[in-house]
């Protein structure tokens, strides 16, 4: 046994003869933060009922620490912390009283569960809120008591469904180190569609659209495909087009603006050197270069689009 | 792990005033009618001179509450049973039980006996309640035992019923008009085949079975028709909640 958390193998789950998701395969590790991304009714949230065992999947398996979820769910239930896309809160009760349900329902053992509820309302920021309903409070504290109740009992792994959703920026802040302190020890799965998001707390990146898994990889793996081979260059006096494009291992020059141009050159032949020199020589006045990012979006719209084609 | 869920079922009910102000009205409507029942007693008694006229203050008390509770409770149980499921799914909270370590049957069977420990306290209460007349006569205990037996199994089976009901869909309301339409009918079915009693479709009819339980007759099946009846709702909820799981 390594360390792996959990499996998913071949899912495919069919609404209706409508495939909602094909044939995805992954597998998390012990330390992992596994980010989700992928447009609205690609199948995340799909199949993240699946790997909690909420929906049974048409093909395929789940394994937790190598418990299959369809034989042994309860076992396997067991080392899972499940925020769903709707808040699985009541309402009418207090947060302690919440909590203290959930403790017990995830077999904490009744001596310690006090002391879950206090860590889990620490660790979401929710200990002045204890007796308050959980109708009265926002929003924002409504998702927090969701995300404690994911974590209460210390779950191996922890798959949240867009949990920042309805926060306001400290507390995502907030929610995000969290999160990163839950991946230090456990294993996380988290989706969104706030791209940055990703890049912060995950450690992998798998893209899902339509039901196709079509990237999946490190993040850095994310952003080499940001970067690409392009410069963002802007002279006060601004050189003809040619100029630029006699310099070595230059392919393309596309003007942007006045006295802004993209260059996009060959791997690994990055003409930044050559072209402060000739500006230098010429006087064109450079005040600006700098590597051309792609905002993730692109990345994303890309990597959506291309699978699309094929 | 069952209790587990029926202390979570006993909480949400005693944390609204909902709770508590069912259990006042209803036990104040088995208050009067125990009342009345007393004040009919001595009218009716004083005029029955002969001897064979004569009927016991338990029997007589006993039938007016009892025959009024099993009616009461007839409106009463489906209006409890109708959030048991279905607010939980309309309110999406089914996921916070489906993803703990827990079978559905043990959720099934954890809010069907939360609920059931509810309708205990009126059960018990309207025992007790009977029991004062001992103060000043000497009543029949077997009897009120039998009574009490077969108004509990009668409410388990209204739940029973009414939480399958509940599962099936979003909307409380209906679920509770659902269930009770349900459940008058096999009430009053018996009535259809009044000229043929040991018809078997009379015997479906939870009437049928209830008043041998309020003749102060305890007998194996009846108790088995009501295990029956029970176990059956239970399971059909059961499958319903995993057809969730299965279907989507």
């Amino acid at each position: 046994m390594s360390n792996l958390t959990l499996e998913a193998i071949e899912l495919t789950r069919l609404f209706g003869g409508r495939e909602a998701v094909k044939n995805v395969s992954f597998h998390l590790e012990k330390g992992e933060v596994l980010g989700f991304l992928g447009p609205n009714g690609a199948g995340k949230s799909t199949t993240m009922r699946m790997l909690t065992g909420n929906l049974a999947p048409s093909i395929g398996t789940v394994k937790i620490c190598g418990i299959d979820i369809i034989e042994n769910p309860k076992e396997a239930k067991a080392l899972i912390g499940y925020l769903p896309e709707m808040r699985p809160i009541y309402k009418e009760l207090t947060v302690d009283e919440f909590l203290t349900i959930a403790a017990r329902l995830h077999k904490v053992p009744s001596k310690q569960i006090k002391k879950a509820v206090d860590i889990a309302k620490e660790k979401c920021g929710l200990s002045h809120m204890s007796k308050r309903l959980i109708e009265n409070l926002s929003n924002g504290y409504q998702q927090r008591v969701a995300i404690a109740q994911a974590i209460i009992h210390n779950p191996l792994v922890v798959i949240l469904d867009e949990p920042t959703v309805g926060l306001d920026p400290i507390q995502i802040r907030e929610i995000r180190s969290l999160i990163r302190e839950i991946g230090q020890k456990h294993s996380v799965i988290l989706s969104t569609h706030i791209l940055p998001e990703v890049e912060m707390v995950c450690d992998r990146v798998q893209i899902i659209d339509k039901g196709n898994l079509v990237f999946h990889g490190s993040i850095d793996e994310l952003k080499q495909h940001r970067q690409g081979n392009k410069l963002l260059v802007g002279f006060s006096k601004a050189p003809p087009l040619s100029a630029l494009k006699d310099v070595q291992g230059v392919t393309k020059v596309e003007k942007v603006e006045t006295g802004m141009y993209r260059i996009h050159f060959k791997n690994k032949l990055s003409p930044s050197e050559a072209i402060v020199k000739l500006s230098v020589k010429n006087r064109w006045g450079l005040y600006q270069i700098a590597p051309d990012q792609t905002s993730l979006e692109d990345v994303f719209v890309q990597l959506t689009e291309k699978k699309q084609k094929n | 792990m069952i209790l587990n869920i029926a202390r979570k079922e006993l909480k949400s009910l005693f944390a609204s005033p909902m709770g508590w102000i069912i259990l006042a009205l209803l036990m104040m409507a088995f208050g009067s009618y125990y009342l009345t029942g007393v004040n009919n007693y001595f009218e009716v008694m004083s005029g029955a001179i002969r001897p064979a006229e004569r009927v016991g203050v338990t029997i007589f008390v006993g039938q007016t509450v009892y025959s009024i509770a099993s009616f009461i409770m007839l409106f009463a149980v489906p209006l409890l049973t109708m959030r048991l499921i279905s607010e939980e799914r309309r309110s999406q909270t089914l996921p916070f039980l489906f993803s703990a370590p827990i079978s559905l049957t043990e959720i099934v069977l954890g809010k069907f006996v939360g609920l059931i420990v509810f309708l205990s306290i009126l059960v018990l209460y309207i025992f007790l309640m009977l029991t004062t007349l001992n103060i000043w006569a000497d009543i029949d205990f077997g009897y009120l035992v039998a009574n009490s037996i077969g108004l509990w199994l009668l409410v388990a089976s209204f739940s029973a019923l009414g939480i399958y009901f509940s599962s099936l869909t979003q909307q409380p309301i209906i679920a509770a008009i659902l269930s009770f339409i349900s459940l008058f009918a096999l009430m009053i079915m018996e009535r259809f085949f009044a000229s043929d009693p040991n018809h078997w479709f009379a015997y479906l009819s939870l009437m049928k079975h209830f008043q041998s339980f309020s003749r102060g007759l305890i007998d194996t099946s009846d108790l088995m028709y009501f295990f029956l009846f029970i176990s059956t709702f239970l399971t059909l909820t059961i499958r319903r909640l995993d057809a969730d799981r299965l279907r989507g």
